[in-house]
């Protein structure tokens, strides 16, 4: 019922019942209330016609499972929905969902501003596989605002960061970046996999493409690869003569503008179209379901990491093995008044320290915590600790390092879901060994 | 394809095919504040089957120039410039919610020109609620959120749009905020809600005519629709269950199939 005061209320779904709903009806799927898994590869069609219809992007429909698949299909509106963006097109990891974004938007001779904190993996994309297509980025650090400004150039097609850096915390500012890239004629590219739409909804902020990681807290279980981009439906592709793939008639499909066609979500037509059936790097069903099941109870698990990492940033701030905290909730960080206004939900579950003792101390207490696991993953249900300049990052050259803001001492921690005490009391096992060999050689 | 009508520039989706003169001509006119991006479940199917498709940008809408028309009779009498400008003398329409009473008053006022007619989600007339009126004309995003809420049927608001991946609330609502709301959906909301002629309209239509209405359609009811329907000669009623207002998107298959064997019965092509 409306409230006469205010007036009428849109009542479309909210986020959690979106979260356990979107993209799925029953009645279209023989009654069954859980989403069903398309365990297959191909799709009957009625007859010729209809099957040079799916062919032309002339209806709507499944092919083969490589472009789209039922239960993939799903997670796709889902993730679109908790976005409240327009499309999303799901794929094998957040690595592939980063390098279909990439192919979808540039050919060789493009030029990229991006953000230089980013995970390890992302940032070797950038600098050393990406030059092999003909696409050179310029790396700009994520706080230089006037940076990002600078480094466009004219062949630039977009700009793109990490919400909040990996491994440092640093937090982009987002609304900012976004009008330098608008008032370029370009589009804002984030990967919010730290945040996931729970946290931070970055089509408000200005974003044009969001990706996710979906193995991280979407998935949130550590059980299932899965990648995702989400097109925020307001990029005007035809706004200028940047974008040539996307505004001009297109070979492969009998001349189709995918921007004059399909508008808000020409993007996403775009990528599945062209990169879906050109790469391939297609999720599988299986994948898609469990990440589903781990969306059905993404804000409850998010509330908990978000409440169980506030608690170890204040365990952390008060130890003496300590040498640093980094996390957007501690009021001196550089980006706290930033990280309130873009991540009012909770600031997430990712924490950097330096532990005294520099690596030493760094190796030691990763070998002997018990509880918190150690491996190249975040977003875990479960405590994982890793030492980047050994392991996520380890493939960067010193200077790199510096310039990704890596230090030896750094230890990356995401924080689980478990009983706060039982974490803390693993931290206190691990301080105690990275001590110890300091001690040991003091003498 | 670009083009001018009343020295105005003009674009219109022609469903990914060249414009051909020599095959016979479907008009597709949207609905409030919305743009040609609305039919492309339907465009792309007629433009590779036979015939010449035009998915309009109204005045002021999409990527059509000058200012939005401030009357469903202005909006009518346009479409039939259209036809002329594009260098036709007849068309077949197919219209949606407001596109419904621009298409109705247009056939009832040249009757020569147009030979048949596809009416989504229409009535006779379509009073706006006061509410949403006001915040569309103080250009207040909520009037969009609304419109799509009520557009949408209960199925229609979990999704299961039929091309993979794409959310059709949100699409919708991107759609009617690409240009002003004040400029767009806000006079078009007035010209529906100032408009009276509908159901005289629909009298003196006699060429074949197709009401598709859907079971869960709160803005032009099914009942709002039959009785339209029940005023032209020989009009053909499908109704769609499960479905909201905005049926070619929520149910573009559906639609599509029902609009097939109307148009090419009716308005055959022989290419």
């Amino acid at each position: 019922m409306s409230d006469k005061k205010k007036g009428p209320e849109s009542k479309t779904y909210k986020f959690d019942t979106l979260s356990l709903h979107a993209g799925y009806q029953p009645h279209k799927n023989a009654g069954s209330r859980q989403v069903p898994i398309y365990q297959t590869t191909s799709y009957l069609f009625d007859d010729v016609d209809h099957a040079a219809a799916l062919f032309n992007l002339e209806r709507g429909g499944h092919i083969y499972s490589r472009i789209s698949n039922p239960t993939v299909g799903v997670l796709e509106e889902r993730v679109a929905s908790l976005e409240g963006g327009t499309a999303a097109l799901a794929t094998s990891s957040g690595m592939s969902a980063i390098f279909l974004t990439v192919m979808t938007l540039c050919e060789a001779g493009d030029h990229l501003v991006v953000s230089s904190q980013l995970y390890g993996g992302t940032v070797n994309l950038f600098r050393l596989t990406l030059p092999k297509f003909g696409i050179k980025c310029t790396f700009v650090k994520p706080r230089d605002t006037e940076g990002f400004k600078k480094a466009i150039q004219k062949n630039t097609k977009g700009i793109f960061g990490e919400l909040v850096g990996n491994p440092g915390n640093e937090i982009m500012n987002m609304p900012e970046i976004a009008k330098i890239a608008h008032d370029a004629g370009i589009p804002l590219m984030v990967d919010a996999t730290y945040q996931t739409p729970y946290l931070c909804k970055p089509f408000e902020h200005g974003a044009d493409i969001v990706i996710h990681s979906l193995t991280k807290w979407m998935a949130g279980h550590g059980s299932s690869m899965a990648g995702i981009l989400v097109e925020g439906g307001n990029f005007d592709w035809m706004q200028n003569d940047k974008f040539p793939t996307m505004t001009k008639p297109y070979e492969g499909y009998h001349g189709l503008s995918f921007a004059e066609e399909f508008g808000p979500t020409a993007f996403t037509m775009k990528a599945r179209a062209e990169g879906m059936r050109d790469f391939g790097p297609c999720l599988s069903p299986q994948n898609a379901w469990n990440v589903l099941q781990g969306i059905e109870t993404l804000s409850v698990r998010m509330k908990k990491h978000c409440s169980n990492a506030e608690e170890m940033v204040k365990y952390l701030l008060g130890h003496e093995s300590v040498a640093w905290v980094s996390h957007p909730s501690v009021p001196d960080h550089p980006d706290h008044a930033l990280a309130k206004k873009l991540l009012p939900n909770g600031r997430g579950s990712m924490i950097a320290f330096g532990i005294k003792g520099g690596k030493d101390a760094g190796v030691a207490f990763i070998n002997s915590v018990k509880l918190a696991s150690h491996l190249a993953n975040v977003g875990d249900t479960r405590t994982l600790v890793i030492h980047p300049a050994s392991g996520t990052h380890s493939q960067m050259d010193e200077a790199t390092l510096k310039f990704a803001g890596l230090s030896h001492d750094m230890i990356r921690l995401s924080v689980g879901i478990e009983d706060i005490e039982d974490i803390k009391n693993d931290f206190e096992v691990g301080f105690r060994a990275a001590r110890k060999p300091r001690l040991v050689s003091n003498q | 394809m670009k083009f001018k009508v009343n020295g105005h520039e003009v674009f219109a989706s022609t469903g990914g095919r060249p414009f051909d003169k020599n095959k016979p001509l479907i008009i597709f006119v949207h609905g409030s504040g919305l743009t040609h991006m609305t039919w492309v479940l339907q465009t792309r199917y007629f433009a590779f089957h036979g015939y010449t498709c035009l998915a309009l940008d109204m005045p002021g809408h999409g990527l059509s120039g000058g200012k939005s028309l401030k009357s469903i009779e202005d909006m009518a009498d346009w479409i039939s410039s259209v036809i002329d400008s594009v260098g036709y003398k007849e068309a077949s329409l197919v219209g949606h919610s407001q596109g419904c009473l621009v298409t109705i008053e247009c056939t009832a006022r040249y009757p020569d020109k147009i030979k048949t007619l596809s009416l989504m989600g229409g009535a006779g007339a379509i009073p706006m609620n006061p509410d949403l009126l006001a915040l569309a004309e103080s250009g207040d995003p909520k009037a969009v959120d609304l419109m799509m809420d009520w557009a949408h049927g209960p199925a229609g608001h979990f999704g299961g749009h039929p091309v993979p991946g794409l959310y059709h609330i949100n699409t919708g609502g991107m759609l009617a905020k690409s240009r002003t709301i004040k400029d767009t959906l806000a006079v078009d909301f007035r010209a529906c809600d100032n408009y009276k002629n509908g159901f005289e309209a629909a009298k003196k239509i006699k060429i074949p005519t197709l009401s598709i209405l859907a079971t869960d359609d709160k803005m032009c009811p099914v009942k709002e629709g039959k009785k339209l329907a029940d005023l032209i000669e020989g009009s053909k009623v499908d109704i769609i269950d499960n479905c909201g207002h905005m049926m070619l998107l929520e149910e573009a298959d559906r639609v599509l199939k029902v609009l097939k064997s109307f148009i090419t019965t009716n308005y055959p092509s022989k290419h």
